[in-house]
């Protein structure tokens, strides 16, 4: 070697030891290190739990597909806004690079203020309050509808379900959670509603009732007393179980139950619990393409690790945490590097147009915000859910008005 | 206002009210006697509410057969922890007797969270979705029964305290601690007897409640401060007052659900529990100290 040469290469060796502190040229050979928040106790315990199998199907299958390592680090929120900011800074605190979760959103809002503060990258699976995007934050990504859209996508498709079976309910009564969630469901119902003429029903009366609540007999007395043609419901799973149990009990049949984009009764828990009584609810939700080759890889991988479940009860909980993560390995893969700005502005380039959910490529907008993911009409038939619209993706055909429970 | 929507209400509210009079007579009776506040209410109805679904699951025993092995499992489990664990506190400052029942409520939700995880569970029994029609008015099957049988239960307790020797002993021991140890009571036994008989009680609530609430382990402590609300309301140490403050805070809870708003129905309880505190502070039937 000659003495240019020598001295050249030394530069570069010096260079490369100087920047590797820095993450500028290692890169692959580290993992990320995922903090995974969910619920996996408390009131929404069993959706936490739902979720979580998403996240445990993540490491293997985005090593194949980004050849990257990722390790998950999960903490339970315990359905607990200030459990969920305590547990978001302990993650960090651990070397979370990181976070992802947490299926709802309070306990998002709380932890995209700890990222914030902290300067850590947070990819929000699941939670639909749109003023966590509306904040100005740098470093909080939403691959999720907000409840505006939600709430857009899920009246749009009432109108649909109405067309498609020759029906016109004059009447509806709301009844929604009062958590954050619900509250903003309303919010956006209450301003999205008197806008849409096509859908020929009014809202008679509006009920807020506690997600936590252990008994809603004289919620769905007030209810049935309002003699609305349908039940508009935005709900979660434990409550959305005893309602319509409630609803038996009180002999109350309505034209239907139909969910404007919330979780619940879609749940295999709730088709567990009710058994037959779970039939015929219809939720218009996100929700993922059964044709699309990475549903496919997802829910063999998905049938190895559960023997027993199927992957079409967990499916908008399983589909978002993955693709949450799968955002996470996208920008680990270009960014190269863990250090949080490097890797919050991959993320903000993220361009996956290869996805599980129905919608467009997932683009963040520049306030970290996925626009055009699209919502599908659900409905539970023979015990599970089925697409029911869009036509071109059904499964089966919608049924409303339902039958009474005791024929079905 | 309807009036059978209002009917309907009210009567949920009045038969949910007595099976919550029945759980707070329990604390109320262990109160009244041993002195000591039972931070550890809830969890033991959660226990109980386990206990049932166990039994359901594994025999299909009906939760009203399933009252029998439970509550006498509970007075042999009620008796062994005063007499093993708390007696010893009997005489030590309230603080260290609040600091043991706490400790003892969080070591039994722990052990729910363990033993059954997070996930809520329940019974399914044939009547449990059916209703009495009156009219225009429903009664829930599943509610009245379980209202019917802590009626039963609560009259029961009543005449045993009223009309047995031994019932009549207990009285004697919370009436006068000194007066019974110098008659040759053995006051330590019968407060081990009387928290067995305060758990078989909370175990019969917690076999009635599971009919009309799912359980979690989570549910404990919630059910803890709401009997702490009725037997304050009613007047702590006393039974009838339990039962009256269950009814009154079930039917108030209902009505407020129904002319305020449903979110604000625990809001209109403790707003009951202030005023009682601020006009009535021993309760509505107890006696001053």
């Amino acid at each position: 070697m000659k003495r240019r040469e020598f001295t050249r290469a030394l530069a570069a060796t010096t260079a490369a030891t100087a920047l590797a502190p820095f993450g500028i040229v290692r890169a692959q050979s580290q993992k990320l290190k995922v903090g995974v928040l969910l619920p996996r106790s408390g009131v929404q315990g069993l959706i936490g739990q739902s979720c979580q199998k998403g996240a445990d199907l993540a490491p293997a299958l985005l090593k194949e597909m980004y050849g990257v390592d990722i390790e998950l680090m999960n903490a339970d929120t315990e359905t607990n806004v200030d459990t969920a900011r305590t547990r978001a800074e302990r993650l960090i605190q651990e070397g979370a690079h990181v976070l992802t979760g947490p299926f709802d959103s309070g306990a998002a809002g709380a932890i995209a203020q700890v990222c914030e503060q902290r300067g850590v990258p947070f990819v929000i699976n699941i939670a639909a309050a749109p003023q966590i995007t509306e904040q100005g934050y740098k470093f909080t990504f939403r691959n999720f509808p907000t409840a505006i859209d939600l709430t857009r996508n899920g009246l749009a498709l009432i109108g649909d379900l109405f067309r498609a079976t020759n029906t016109a309910p004059r009447s509806a009564v709301f009844m929604h959670v009062n958590d954050t969630f619900g509250q903003s469901m309303a919010k956006g119902i209450g301003a999205l509603l008197p806008r849409l003429d096509f859908l020929p029903f009014r809202v008679v009366e509006t009920i807020a009732y506690d997600p936590a609540a252990r008994d809603l007999t004289v919620e769905v007395s007030k209810a049935k007393a309002t003699g609305a043609d349908f039940l508009m419901l935005v709900c979660r799973l434990n409550d959305a179980i005893i309602l319509r149990r409630e609803m038996v009990k009180q002999r109350w049949n309505p034209m239907g139950i139909i969910g404007p984009g919330n979780p619940g009764m879609y749940e295999n828990q709730f088709y567990r619990t009710l058994g037959k009584l779970s039939e015929y609810c219809i939720s218009n939700v996100p929700w993922y393409n059964p044709k699309a080759e990475l549903t496919r890889r997802i829910e063999k991988a998905f049938d190895k690790r559960n023997p027993k479940d199927k992957l079409m009860f967990h499916a908008l909980n399983v589909g978002y945490t993955f693709e949450a993560l799968m955002i996470a390995a996208d920008a680990f893969k270009r960014a190269r590097a863990t250090d949080a700005k490097t890797l919050s502005e991959a993320i903000r380039q993220t361009d996956i147009r290869n996805r599980m959910m129905l919608g467009g490529p997932i683009k963040f907008n520049a306030k970290g915000q996925v626009e055009g993911n699209a919502s599908a009409c659900i409905q539970n038939l023979n015990m599970r859910p089925q697409v029911v619209l869009p036509a071109a993706a059904a499964e089966a055909k919608p049924v409303f008005p339902v039958p009474d429970y005791r024929k079905a | 206002m309807p009036i059978d929507l209002v009917a309907n209400v009210v009567i949920a509210g009045v038969l949910t009210g007595l099976v919550y009079g029945l759980m707070a007579l329990g604390l109320s009776v262990i109160f009244g006697v041993v002195r000591v506040v039972n931070f550890a209410h809830g969890e033991m109805m959660t226990i109980a509410m386990y206990a049932t679904v166990a039994l359901f699951a594994a025999f299909r025993l009906d939760p009203f057969v399933a009252v029998v092995p439970v509550a006498a499992a509970f007075f042999v489990f009620g008796y062994a922890l005063q007499a093993g664990i708390i007696n010893p506190f009997i005489t030590r400052p309230e603080h260290a007797q609040f600091m043991l029942v706490l400790a003892i409520a969080i070591i039994m939700v722990n052990g729910l969270l363990m033993a059954f995880g997070p996930d809520a569970r329940n019974v399914q029994v044939d009547y449990q979705l059916e209703s009495f029609a009156l009219g225009p008015v429903l009664v829930d099957k599943a509610r009245l029964y379980a209202a019917g049988t802590a009626l039963a239960v609560s009259a029961a307790l009543f005449a045993f305290f009223k009309f047995a020797r031994i019932g009549k002993a207990i009285r004697a021991c919370a009436d006068n601690y000194l007066g019974a140890r110098v008659v040759g009571l053995d006051v330590k036994r019968y407060y081990a007897f009387t928290f067995g008989l305060g758990s078989a009680c909370v175990a019969v609530a917690g076999c009635m409640m599971i009919l009309l609430v799912d359980v979690s382990p989570a549910l404990g402590p919630a059910y803890t401060l709401l009997a702490f609300v009725i037997v304050i309301v009613g007047g702590l140490g006393s039974m009838g007052g339990a039962l009256l403050g269950g009814v009154l805070i079930g039917v108030s809870e209902a009505l407020a659900g129904l002319f305020i708003t449903p979110s604000a129905k625990s809001m209109f309880s403790f707003g009951l529990l202030i005023l009682v505190l601020l006009f009535r502070p021993q309760g509505l039937l107890g006696r001053k100290p």
